[in-house]
């Protein structure tokens, strides 16, 4: 049973009809498209696809360059974002990608049962009873794609006028007004960027730094796509970029009287402004889970869950689309998964649909033998074009384990469950970043037990497929290979 | 600001934080992101690399070196600082005993971090000057 209609509901009924696994999919929404068919606000993503790339369009490699298109096995469903878009921008507008979305659901034929809404759950034995507007479903595992959008504003916000992501009024109509944006991620500085041309000042704050994606080099900074107040600010245009917590948000005169504080020093600031907007953030509609059992964690609320996306709380309750991010994998040097946009969870659905299909249902799914010869290969191949690795770095792995009979390819698995695993020796290929320099491979042999973890050098050009990274992976894998061989 | 609003206040109560204002609680509290962990599950991963520095904010965790127990961590502790500030991988793993809800700071921001706030620096000194002491005391 899968609740949802957005791009990982979608992704995932997709990837569990390919095998063969019955379900229904229920949505409160009448159509395809989840949040897309709303937001972003002033509408256009932050996730590119490039219509013309290194790799030929519709190929896997291709992926790596469209971040929106969901996924498909028939070449005819594939890449359809590049096509439905009219090339003015390499960042689809918002209905741009509500119709690659539709399209893709028509084209596929998924089946979903739109206009029913999920109202409340409820376990009985090993069934989890869904409560629907159209009577009650029982099913023994329910997947909630609801996404993470529900904004979200702290108590100290919750003044009478004060607006927030998704109910702002049409940018003219603060024209000429003095904006207060609390909150600095990519979510306030979009309202900024959307509100330059109108406002007469515009003033966003929060008590840490900006970061931007450029400097820390991944997704965790502000896009370079809504930089330009920060330029603005940078350059003493009028717009400031506080840092400061917010004392006081008080309603005078038809507008508003803000008290910041610094952390550094504790001085104070008053500002008088015409509007205060909250950008502080989203959460995830869970309805009665929590009451269920089901964890949650941060200011998002996101529920605690395994490597495979499963409640660590309540078994038998998984989670798709972009809630998947709550399950945090290694985040190594602090970078966080993909998980919360496209490019990531429809790469984690197809995982999902796998470990339904063998974990819960007890379906066993074909391994494709590898000669021990093609193991680096075919490794290094991964690394230099395989779009789950780039996508989901340091968190999905290309797995080759061995076993009596050799070498065999063991599918893309979350890394984090590679690492915990007792399972059968093995290797694990990642791309991992830093921070700072390039993208660059990461190694993780798993032998009698024992994980140990190996990185490769960086290349300029991303291309890891040399003979000093040949040498250096088959010395990495010999004796695993080794072993296999002499069984 | 990716913590839940219950934090600052938890923060205050810890020895590491304890000396620090409300607005620069919550600069602390915004700078560092929530980690929730289920039982059993590892932390930190001893001998590997791109770990961070972690504060327990609710659970208690088990120090685990080549599979052994060492010891037990509980709210207001602390690890992976020394991974963090030698550069190299933690020398061992950190697993949770019960569900564990940590902050997590990566080791690439914890200078800056530690420069910004020079009283939580002075008293990360005092933890590692305890863990000096309890360590010479054990190997005499």
């Amino acid at each position: 049973m899968v609740v949802g209609s957005g791009p990982g509901a979608l992704q995932l009924t997709y990837s569990l009809r390919r095998l063969g696994i019955e379900h229904a999919v229920i949505s409160a929404d009448d159509a395809p498209g989840g949040m897309f068919r709303r937001w972003p606000i002033f509408q256009r993503m932050l996730s590119w696809t490039k219509p013309y790339a290194e790799a030929e369009r519709g190929s896997t490699a291709y992926e790596r360059f469209d971040w929106n298109s969901l996924l498909a096995d028939e070449a005819e469903h594939r890449a359809i974002m590049p096509s439905v878009m009219d090339g003015t921008s390499y960042f689809p507008s918002r209905p741009e990608m509500e119709r690659g979305l539709v399209a893709f659901a028509e084209r596929t034929a998924l089946q979903v049962r739109y206009g029913c809404r999920w109202e409340s759950t409820r376990l009985d034995g090993s069934e989890i009873v869904i409560v629907t507007s159209d009577g009650e479903y029982r099913t023994p595992i329910a997947v909630f794609a609801v996404g993470v959008a529900e904004p979200w504003r702290p108590p100290m916000l919750a003044v009478v006028g004060v607006e927030q992501y998704g109910d702002l009024r049409h940018a003219e109509t603060y024209a000429d007004r003095r904006i207060f944006i609390v909150g600095k991620q990519n979510s306030g500085f979009e309202i900024a960027t959307g509100l330059l041309p109108w406002a007469r000042q515009i003033v966003l704050a929060s008590p840490s730094p900006t970061r931007l994606s450029v400097d820390v080099r991944s997704l965790v900074g502000v896009r370079a796509r809504y930089v330009q107040p920060y330029e603005d600010w940078a350059l003493a245009g009028g717009v400031v970029v506080l840092d400061a917590s917010i004392e006081s948000v008080e309603p005078r005169d038809g507008g508003f009287i803000v008290t910041t504080k610094s952390p550094q020093d504790g001085s104070a600031l008053t500002f008088e402004v015409d509007d205060v907007i909250a950008a502080t953030g989203f959460t995830s509609p869970l309805r009665d889970l929590p009451q269920l059992g089901v964890t949650t964690f941060g200011q998002s609320r996101l529920p605690a869950q395994t490597p495979f996306w499963e409640s660590a709380a309540v078994p038998g309750i998984f989670f798709a689309g972009t809630i998947m991010q709550g399950s945090h994998g290694l985040r190594k040097h602090g970078i966080p998964s993909n998980s919360g946009a496209v490019q990531g969870y429809r790469y984690n659905a197809r995982v999902l649909a796998r470990h339904i299909a063998e974990e819960k249902l007890g379906m066993r799914l074909e391994r494709r033998r590898l000669a021990p010869d093609d193991v680096v290969p075919f490794l290094l191949a991964e690394a230099s074009r395989g779009p789950e690795l780039w996508h989901q770095r340091a968190y999905l792995a290309r797995v080759v384990a061995v076993d009596a009979d050799g070498p065999y390819d063991d599918g893309i698995q979350p890394l984090a469950h590679f690492l915990d695993d007792s399972g059968p020796d093995a290797v694990a290929m990642t791309l991992e970043a830093n921070g700072k320099d390039d993208p660059y491979p990461a190694v993780y042999v798993r032998a009698r037990g024992l994980v140990r973890e190996k990185l490769l050098a960086p290349h300029p050009l991303l291309h890891f497929e040399g003979e000093a990274y040949r040498r250096e992976l088959a010395d990495t894998v010999h004796d695993l290979l080794d072993r296999a061989l002499t069984r | 600001m990716e913590v839940r609003d219950d934090v600052v206040d938890i923060l205050a109560g810890f020895a590491l934080f304890s000396d620090l204002a409300t607005p620069e609680l919550e600069s602390v509290a915004q700078t560092l992101d929530e980690s929730w962990f289920k039982a059993d599950e590892r932390v930190i991963r001893q001998g590997l690399t791109g770990s961070g520095f972690y504060v327990i904010l609710d659970g208690t965790a088990t120090i685990r070196v080549d599979g052994k127990d060492r010891a037990t961590l509980r709210p207001g502790d602390y690890f992976g600082e020394i991974s963090c500030l030698l550069g190299e991988p933690p020398v061992s793993d950190i697993v949770a005993q019960r569900p564990l809800r940590c902050l997590v700071l990566p080791c690439e921001q914890l200078e800056d971090f530690l420069v910004a706030h020079p009283r939580v620096l002075f008293r990360l000194l005092q933890g590692e000057a305890r863990k000096v002491r309890n360590t010479t005391r054990w190997l005499s």
